[in-house]
């Protein structure tokens, strides 16, 4: 005898699929914690060592610091938005790319009860705990160099996590459209990461560039949460409205990211 | 006859993609406990019809019900009763065997504590207890498919769907697959397989559809189709790829049907080695000749004059 199917009262499903995934990652993470913990120390304490107190002690020796402030005080807020940045493309990135491209296996995930968006929702929490920990990682090593107060634990740490968050977010967004990803991990650290990097303010400010690249500085996620940075760190000049339009820009970045994401993941998972 | 509703009910159901139909108006009913399968050549709309039955991919029009409910709107809570194994083995390469099958539960949202038990039958079933710790890349194409089938039952599905589940395999690997498979039927599981294999489609189905250009061509039992459409017995006979079409104008009278393949002639009869004595009787000498049963390969070339193994 079998059952009529009709009018079956299956047991739904979760609706904690984003939390799942976002699981799984960290499970993934775990496995990677070594390089990831030598990462998030290591990384600053060589840059800090070197560009911080080397050439920091230059420009402290010949212009009495940036800013008001030593090179080191004026550096620490974008080294700390910029390592942010970059843990948010690595986790956004490579387990996308993992899992659209190389091992198909959001294909796999897809099969299951968990939706498309998801999984862009699962991998991008996993990219905030990240992010978070990269954030406060380098904030103590900030703090053991003497870049940082104690007071700006908080505000700088939560200010690169929206930073680093909401670059994941767009990358995630961005991810879902590769089918073909030879050429695409170039172009993203020559083209997009490093003029990032380097025309930010981060090592020295914005307005120290001509006009005509001050703009990549202007749509960059890393000036802005540099900007907030050093008036929170330090409290350098920034108007409030400007403040506010930071705030704005990389919310407005995470919130428009994680929906793109979302929308792209669920059209290419579930044609 | 059925005894309930079908799990499983397609009519008319089509995909297109730009102006190819890839699935092309078929209709198709599934019905608990039974072991339904998909037989047709590569590129005939057997995989987008699998994906259309997993909720995985949305039906350009027709109607779809699966587990009573339609996939267009409830594809989560269907996938969430479904247990797939896609036709790639997408494992995750950078877990251990058992950490596939923990990690896949969690998606169903499975408790902790009801997986590590889940996981270690599953092992059993799949019969890899003894590479539980054991990574992916280091198991081989049977191993690995088997814990593919595996982790499609972490979640106890209602309907296990297996896409070529035994594509690539070596013949010891594909028995024990099918070994395991028989034992899933056994238990009651609805199986919906696609295959290109005949074997395997007359070993494990109860009742399969032939599909051919993203339609139904036939559908039955594997003996029913066979009866209905080839005599009980083919005469293979091989005079060499140049003479087999001459060979077989001169044979024309000898058994009720012949197929002249590249390679072979195909004699259909219902009275095998006495039809091979008349065609040794009148001076022929095949390069090699078998009597066989008819198969399902034979109603494949039946119905659309082609042969499985060409495509």
């Amino acid at each position: 005898m079998t059952a009529d199917v009709s009018d079956a009262a299956l047991t739904p499903p979760s609706r904690r699929g984003a939390l799942y995934v976002a699981e799984y990652r960290l499970r993934n993470m775990w496995k990677w914690r070594g390089s990831i913990v030598a990462f998030g120390i290591g990384n600053p304490v060589l840059y800090l060592a070197s560009v911080g107190i080397g050439v920091g002690a230059l420009v402290d020796a010949n212009g009495g610091g940036v800013d008001g402030v030593p090179y080191l005080v004026f550096l620490a807020p974008a080294l700390i938005a910029a390592a942010a940045i970059q843990g948010g493309t690595d986790e956004a990135m490579f387990p996308s790319l993992h899992g659209f491209i190389w091992s198909k296996l959001f294909f796999s995930i897809r099969a299951t009860s968990v939706t498309g968006g998801q999984i862009a929702d699962g991998v991008l929490l996993a990219t905030v705990v990240r992010v978070v920990f990269t954030s406060a990682a380098y904030w103590c090593v900030l703090w053991a160099f003497g870049a940082v107060g104690i007071g700006s634990a908080l505000p700088l740490i939560a200010v690169s996590v929206l930073a680093g968050s909401a670059w994941g977010a767009l990358i995630l967004a961005i991810v879902a459209g590769v089918h073909d990803d030879s050429g695409f991990l170039s172009l993203v650290g020559r083209l997009v990461f490093m003029p990032m990097f380097l025309f930010s303010g981060t090592f020295y400010p914005l307005s120290s560039l001509p006009l005509a690249v001050q703009w990549i500085g202007w749509i960059s996620p890393l000036w802005h949460a540099t900007e907030l940075g050093r008036w929170l760190s330090y409290g350098a000049d920034l108007p409030p409205w400007q403040a506010a339009v930071s705030i704005a820009y990389l919310l407005a970045m995470l919130v428009g990211g994680t929906l793109v994401a979302r929308v792209r993941f669920e059209r290419r998972l579930v044609a | 006859m059925w005894l309930g509703e079908p799990v499983i009910a397609a009519h008319r159901l089509v995909k297109q993609y730009g102006d190819f139909r890839a699935v092309d108006g078929i209709d198709l009913a599934v019905a608990r406990g039974e072991s339904f399968g998909i037989l047709g050549p590569n590129g005939a709309g057997k995989s987008t019809t699998m994906r259309m039955l997993t909720a995985t991919l949305q039906r350009t029009s027709g109607d779809l019900s699966i587990l009573g409910h339609d996939p267009a709107t409830a594809g989560p809570l269907i996938r969430a009763h479904l247990g797939v194994v896609p036709q790639q083995d997408n494992l995750d390469t950078e877990l251990t065997v058992a950490e596939n099958l923990f990690t896949y539960g969690r998606y169903f949202g499975l408790p902790r504590a009801y997986l590590r038990t889940r996981v270690d039958d599953l092992l059993d079933f799949a019969q890899l207890t003894d590479k539980r710790s054991a990574k992916v890349e280091s198991l081989s194409g049977g191993m690995k498919r088997r814990l593919t089938i595996a982790r499609g039952l972490v979640n106890e599905p209602e309907i296990v769907l297996l896409d070529e589940p035994t594509t690539g395999l070596d013949p010891q690997a594909r028995h024990i697959l099918w070994d395991r498979l028989f034992r899933l039927k056994e238990s009651g599981t609805t199986l919906v397989i696609t295959t290109h294999y005949m074997d395997e489609a007359a070993q494990l189905c109860d009742r399969l559809v032939v599909m051919d250009g993203g339609r139904i061509v036939a559908e039955g039992s594997p003996a029913a189709l066979i009866r209905e459409h080839c005599p009980r017995e083919v005469v293979e006979v091989r005079f060499g790829s140049d003479r087999n079409a001459q060979a077989a104008e001169q044979l024309a009278d000898i058994g009720q049907r012949h197929e002249v393949l590249p390679d072979r002639i195909l004699i259909y009869t219902d009275a095998g080695e006495a039809d091979l004595q008349r065609i040794v009787a009148r001076g022929f000498e095949p390069i090699t000749s078998l009597v066989r049963r008819s198969s399902l390969e034979d109603v494949f070339l039946r119905l659309t004059g082609r042969s499985l193994a060409e495509d």
